[in-house]
């Protein structure tokens, strides 16, 4: 057993671990946040394998934009960000399904790869041009077509959270918040003469 | 296996040393930014500043530093304990890493063998900043949200808005820088600008003139990524306390106060590593100075933009947060954007063309924007007296100011009780005033 051998499994028990509290935690924020250790474990993997651009920009892409928005959609939405306990009835159907997709998933991956015995030699750390030059040459389709389906995910996500058609910013009277500012501004309105004779600084 | 060792051994000294002089060059020149933030800003502002302990008060930082250690360090009962903990030795270790792949001197020879003055020189050492840069939004998310408390979570949110916001801009300038020199890592970058740029004889050929928009884009940024004056609304006192870290006391929040002046520093050594050719510059004299010059340099070429964060400091008042993010929004990032294509397009042509401009096509594009700049620029101010749009519809909705006098029909009126909205009695004297169409 080598070192790298040995950070590797840290580094897996970190991620697993981590892996399992995010589905299992009750608290969407810390579920937020282990999904972020999961993907930085992740990141660490591809260290382990000398990919380090590819480490780099797992961290970039995913625990500095996505995990982020995660945590921002919490935020700005009603979420329960708070400290309340959340569960689901739906539990042992999620379990089953995860269940199966991992089952499915390690059998296709061990029969698809698990005949490939890689020399175990010194990792060999591919430059970033050569990188670019196969993503642009041998694999622009498919980077084309996930860059398609990316697009299309951010205008489907665009028009479900729009507003429908017709309903202007000057309709929505229901908000609370749009009460208080219709308040402030009649306030404002009124009291004109006080502003004007010494009530300001 | 005893070779590595050996090996090993013989890096562990130069690797020590670089590690040390490193952190010490940026933990010093933290400590003397914050006196010289507050010495410059005093003077600005027409009053002394810290002037009692050390010579100009220079060791006030120190003395300061020591009265955060021993202060009670008060911990909240509604706080998430473990990360409201984690959440500044976050920040203070994500600025101390990424000062890691940041160049501060040339090659040095000591302990008998010559080695750069570089902690880790990374493969992709630019991604390296920009990563460690996303991570320091977790500090900062975590200190608001681990309060459990409105104003720090209000703080934190728009901070790590802010701040995701501005690394999107940032990072497609460093993308350009990228393009330009063809590498990622860090040194490869700084040979790049050693090199002669062939405008004249011995201009250095330093990034700042062929990419001038990714530098102006880049520079904005850093302030914005390290919420400095005048993009300091993540802890606007009047509005939120004092934001993110409002719950935090002692030497945790020392360690905040420290991550926001060493974000300063590294943004100002990051601008000067990508484009100002970091440690490079005239290197003379016996080797001893050979070795000391460049980092004379860096933190010389550093120290200037740190006063430029300092004098915006003083001299800007503060963005309102709808500007800030048309700003970072609308005009940041499409001026990025539109610069990277139209920057490979201009090193295409020059790979092409065979002409007269022989490889100085990039320099010789970007002075011509620099002029445009500097031409442009006086024409674009404005009358500091002349009242903007915005200030000419609060007039109009406001109305006259005057004195109340006895038989003004609108001040008697306004003493009548309120009946509603219909029948404000002092109807503002504009066209119409659309208080309907305000949205929030």
């Amino acid at each position: 057993m080598t070192s790298l051998d040995i950070v590797f499994i840290l580094v897996a028990v970190v991620t697993g671990g981590a892996a399992v509290m995010t589905v299992t935690s009750r608290n969407l924020v810390h579920a937020a946040l282990f999904l972020g250790v999961t993907l930085a474990g992740i990141g660490a993997t591809f260290l382990l394998l000398a990919a380090d651009f590819v480490a780099m920009v797992q961290v970039v892409v995913y625990l500095g934009a996505i995990t982020v928005l995660f945590l921002f959609g919490l935020m700005l939405t009603r979420a329960p960000i708070g400290r309340e306990t959340l569960d689901s009835r739906n539990r042992p159907m999620a379990m089953v399904v995860s269940a199966a997709l991992f089952g499915i998933l390690v059998v296709l991956i061990v029969r698809a790869f698990g005949s490939n015995q890689f020399p175990a030699t010194e990792p060999i750390s591919s430059s970033v041009a050569d990188l670019g030059m196969a993503i642009f040459s041998t694999w622009v389709f498919p980077f084309e077509v996930v860059s398609m389906m990316l697009l299309a995910a951010l205008v489907g996500a665009v028009l479900l959270a729009r507003r429908q058609s017709g309903d202007s910013g000057t309709e929505t009277r229901v908000t609370p918040i749009r009460e208080a500012l219709d308040d402030s501004t009649e306030e404002l309105d009124r009291a004109p003469a006080e502003l004007g004779s010494g009530g300001e600084r | 296996m005893e070779s590595t060792l050996v090996s090993w051994w013989s890096g562990f000294w130069p690797g020590l040393f670089t590690a040390l002089l490193t952190f010490l060059v940026f933990l010093l020149t933290t400590a003397l930014l914050i006196w010289a933030e507050r010495r410059i800003v005093g003077l600005m502002q027409d009053r002394l500043g810290p002037n009692r302990v050390g010579p100009l008060g220079v060791l006030q930082t120190l003395v300061d530093g020591a009265k955060m250690f021993f202060k009670e360090d008060f911990t909240p009962g509604m706080v998430e304990r473990v990360l409201f903990t984690v959440a500044p030795m976050l920040a203070v270790v994500v600025s101390l890493m990424t000062v890691a792949v940041i160049p501060v001197g040339g090659e040095v020879t000591m302990f008998g063998q010559t080695f750069t003055l570089v902690t880790a020189d990374l493969a992709v050492g630019v991604l390296w900043l920009l990563a460690m840069g996303s991570l320091h939004v977790y500090a900062v998310f975590l200190a608001g949200w681990s309060s459990q408390s409105p104003y720090p979570l209000m703080g934190a949110v728009r901070a790590t808005a802010q701040m995701i916001s501005y690394e999107i801009a940032q990072g497609l300038a460093v993308a350009a820088v990228i393009l330009y020199t063809g590498s990622l890592r860090v040194s490869d970058i700084v040979a790049f600008q050693a090199t002669d740029s062939g405008l004249f004889p011995g201009a250095p050929n330093w990034l700042f003139l062929p990419l001038f928009p990714a530098f102006a884009v880049f520079v904005v940024g850093m302030v914005a990524e390290t919420q400095r004056p005048p993009f300091d609304l993540a802890e606007a006192e009047e509005e939120l306390v004092a934001g993110f870290h409002t719950e935090y006391s002692g030497m945790r929040f020392g360690m905040f106060m420290l991550s926001e002046f060493m974000g300063v520093v590294i943004q100002s050594a990051i601008v000067v590593t990508l484009f100002f050719g970091g440690p490079n510059g005239p290197v003379f004299g016996p080797g001893w100075l050979q070795g000391l010059l460049p980092v004379v340099w860096f933190l010389a070429k550093t120290s200037v933009f740190i006063v430029f964060f300092v004098l915006l400091r003083g001299a800007e008042p503060r963005m309102r947060y709808d500007k800030l993010m048309n700003l970072g929004w609308k005009i940041m990032i499409p001026v990025a954007l539109v610069w990277v294509v139209v920057q490979a397009a201009i090193l295409e042509v020059d790979r092409q063309w065979d002409g007269w401009t022989d490889g100085r096509m990039p320099a010789l594009v970007g002075l011509g924007i620099v002029l445009l700049a500097l031409a442009v620029t006086p024409m674009l101010r404005r009358d500091p007296t002349e009242r903007t749009e915005a200030a000419r519809s609060v007039a109009r909705d406001l109305g006259p100011r005057r004195l109340p006098e006895k038989d003004d029909p609108a001040v008697q009126a306004d003493t009548t009780p309120d009946t509603g909205r219909g029948d404000a009695p002092h109807t503002p004297p504009g066209p119409e005033h659309d208080h309907e169409e305000v949205g929030v």
